[in-house]
């Protein structure tokens, strides 16, 4: 299976403070990756950086193929810990919107369509800035999935989410790996992906320091 | 060319002091106005001065807009902050001369018009390059001084037609000018050009070497364990 | 392929409907122009006979100050919850959410700028002695000035401390030229002494050499972390 990301000695560099340091990987297509590790260890950078937002200091990254991130970003679905929404419209509007910024065809039906899979209502007319915070990234992670992405870049999906809700997406994210996609989660809830992560991605201080395909308890370092 | 910089030094300062004495003693005293006049020989040559740096300020944000040198950021930099000091003189000589000798302190003349734009846009640029936060300053700051060339004729235009339209005195006055009192002008321009040029390279010496120190650190920051760095979260939260 | 002009459309679409919706910031934003109409009026007494003379450049300093409250809140909506993340992300092009603030500024300063005027027009009992159908044509000139530079620099003031003073600092230098042509061509207009046609002109050079120069480096500064 060839690599869909793979990352050459990624360097990121905030003035004296260096978030990444030297970050070396390949990651195949097809799977979910769950990305984990202490506050600062890098982790969000390292997302950033994946998804075009901070250009990286040093080192390269290549995605599907190509070095030039811009030329693929419309096979990039991103989505943070802020919703990336606007609080005053509904799901419907806010997705219909985004849906013309990747140019999507079928715009209303696909919309419908992807709110329904994170198992939310179209037809909800309530401000997103009224949902709760479960709701709230459920409409963020369909967002990211208009486009119908090849790699998804999730940021703290589940913090603030009740547990029924993250589980929900946790199977939604394994049925779309399995459909394809290739999929990055930073969490530090790392047993919600228990049993559903084909790997976890240890990271610390800048770099990453074990990659395990079960969730072991970390030795220590 | 470590040489060449005392060479400079020294050249400048046998200059300077020349160009004082021609300026103070040896340049004929104008009919009309007396020695208040010879204040022209600051007033003129530092206005062109700062016109140049500026110049130079605006080829070199192309270049980092290009080419992302660094090395043009820091000339950038460099000269815009010696730009508006020799603004800053064109800006006080004026008064000082007009005051005495047309009895107003500020006339919308050209030149002096076009140096307060000039000066404050060049402010505006410092402000912008002390405020942005590090990685970002050297691309909005050659966007700004992109913005602020594009500007100039504008003004320029603007000035004058405003002059044709509310006529204004003129300070200088306009017409030939005696040779001799040339001559002096344009040795105190020389003068002050070798002084720009000493305190712009002194200043990017300074800048380079300022920016070495940073990327030495960063790059120690870089190579050893974590535990003694300071923590600033790019996105406000640590991860 | 979206184009530059579709995706313009659907987010100053967007942008209204949200505007609208609130109302908070038009409110407020008419409220203060009315104030600072009626501060200026006490400020220059309004029947000096001087007054058609410097109508012009009241009247624009108000605008000015008007507008650059509506530019400092151009982004906000973006900035919370890092929309502007999202737009980034995308294929989208810059310049369609940047012609389509501008385009919002514009629409949003014109409305304040029709409540202003009649206000002035009452409190210094103005007359256009010139061709008074030059004013609405020097009024959308003078504003796309305005409010092209300042949306750019409301984009460039988002990643530096002191946002809101940043605006204004930026702003005013370089919309100097645009700033004397709006005011000599109102003054001349009103007072029917000269003709504002060079001015005119000047802003429309002014008006196409800086949306050019925004188009052109919009992206720089969007991409800019």
């Amino acid at each position: 299976m060839s690599a869909a990301v793979i990352v050459t000695g990624l360097v990121k560099q905030f003035g004296r403070f260096a978030a990444l340091r030297g970050v070396s990987a390949e990651f195949a297509a097809q799977r979910l990756y769950a990305i984990l590790g202490d506050n600062g260890a890098g982790k969000t950078t390292l997302l950033r950086a994946l998804a075009g937002l901070t250009p990286p200091t040093g080192g390269s990254i290549s995605m599907l193929g190509t070095t030039d991130l811009r030329s693929v970003c419309g096979q990039l679905g991103y989505m943070a810990h802020p919703s990336l929404l606007y609080d005053e419209m509904s799901g419907m509007e806010n997705l219909r919107y985004f849906a013309r910024l990747y140019d999507v065809a079928d715009c209303d039906c696909r919309c419908a369509g992807v709110i329904h899979a994170v198992k939310l209502d179209p037809l909800l007319t309530r401000p997103v800035g009224q949902y709760s915070q479960g709701m709230r990234q459920r409409m963020s992670l369909a967002r990211a999935l208009l486009n119908d992405p090849k790699i998804l870049l999730l940021d703290e999906p589940f913090s603030n989410v009740d547990l029924r809700s993250a589980r929900e997406m946790v199977s939604l994210l394994m049925g779309l790996r399995d459909n394809g996609k290739t999929i990055f989660v930073v969490t530090h809830q790392a047993s919600l992906l228990e049993g559903a992560a084909d790997e976890f991605v240890w990271m610390e201080a800048g770099q990453i320091v074990s990659r395990t395909p079960d969730l072991q308890p970390q030795e220590t370092r | 060319m470590k040489r060449a910089f005392p060479i400079l030094a020294v050249l400048t300062g046998v200059l300077l002091g020349y160009a004082l004495h021609q300026a103070l003693v040896t340049a004929p005293t104008e009919q009309t106005m007396g020695d208040v006049q010879r204040i022209f020989y600051y007033h003129v040559p530092s206005a062109w001065t700062a016109f140049i740096l500026f110049f130079v300020n605006f080829f070199a944000s192309i270049v980092y807009l290009i080419w992302r040198a660094n090395k043009a950021d820091i000339v950038a930099l460099v000269t815009a902050e010696v730009g508006v000091v020799f603004c800053t003189v064109v800006l006080v000589t004026g008064p000082i001369w007009a005051r005495p000798v047309w009895g107003i302190w500020w006339t919308w003349d050209l030149r002096l018009t076009l140096t307060l734009v000039l000066w404050l846009i060049y402010v505006s640029y410092l402000v912008l390059r002390r405020f942005s936060s590090s990685g970002q300053t050297p691309l909005l700051a050659a966007v700004l001084a992109v913005f602020g060339a594009l500007d100039v004729p504008l003004v320029y235009f603007s000035i004058w037609f405003f002059r044709t339209q509310h006529p204004q005195p003129v300070i200088g006055g306009g017409g030939s000018i005696d040779p001799r009192m040339l001559h002096v002008l344009l040795i105190n321009w020389l003068a002050f050009s070798c002084f720009a040029a000493l305190v712009c390279w002194s200043r990017y010496r300074l800048e380079v070497l300022r920016r070495d120190v940073d990327e030495t650190l960063a790059l120690e920051a870089l190579l050893e364990p974590r535990g003694s760095q300071t923590r600033i979260s790019p996105t406000g939260r640590a991860g | 392929m979206s184009t530059v002009a579709s995706l313009t459309r659907a987010t100053l679409a967007k942008d209204l409907r949200l505007e609208w919706r609130s109302k908070d910031a038009i409110n407020s934003m008419l409220f203060f122009s009315l104030l600072v109409v009626v501060i200026f009026s006490f400020s220059f007494d309004p029947t000096a006979e001087e007054s058609r003379q410097i109508a012009g450049g009241l009247v624009w300093v108000a605008f000015l100050f008007a507008a650059v409250v509506a530019l400092n809140q151009t982004w906000a909506r973006e900035m919370r919850n890092q929309v502007l993340d999202a737009y980034r992300v995308s294929p989208a092009p810059p310049n369609a959410l940047f012609l389509a603030k501008v385009i919002g500024n514009f629409i949003f300063v014109t409305v304040l700028q029709a409540l202003m005027t009649p206000l002035f027009i009452v409190f210094y009992n103005l007359r256009a002695l010139g061709p008074a159908y030059q004013l609405p044509i020097v009024a959308a000139l003078g504003t796309w000035a305005l409010v092209v530079n300042g949306t750019f620099f409301a984009a460039m003031s988002l990643r530096t401390r002191s946002r809101e003073i940043m605006l204004p600092l930026l702003l005013f230098p370089i919309s100097i030229p645009a700033l004397l042509a709006m005011v000599e061509a109102t003054g001349a207009i009103l007072t029917g002494e000269f003709s504002a046609r060079f001015w005119i002109v000047l802003l429309a050079a002014y008006d196409v050499v800086f949306t050019i120069a925004s188009l052109f480096l919009f992206g720089f500064v969007l991409q800019a972390e």
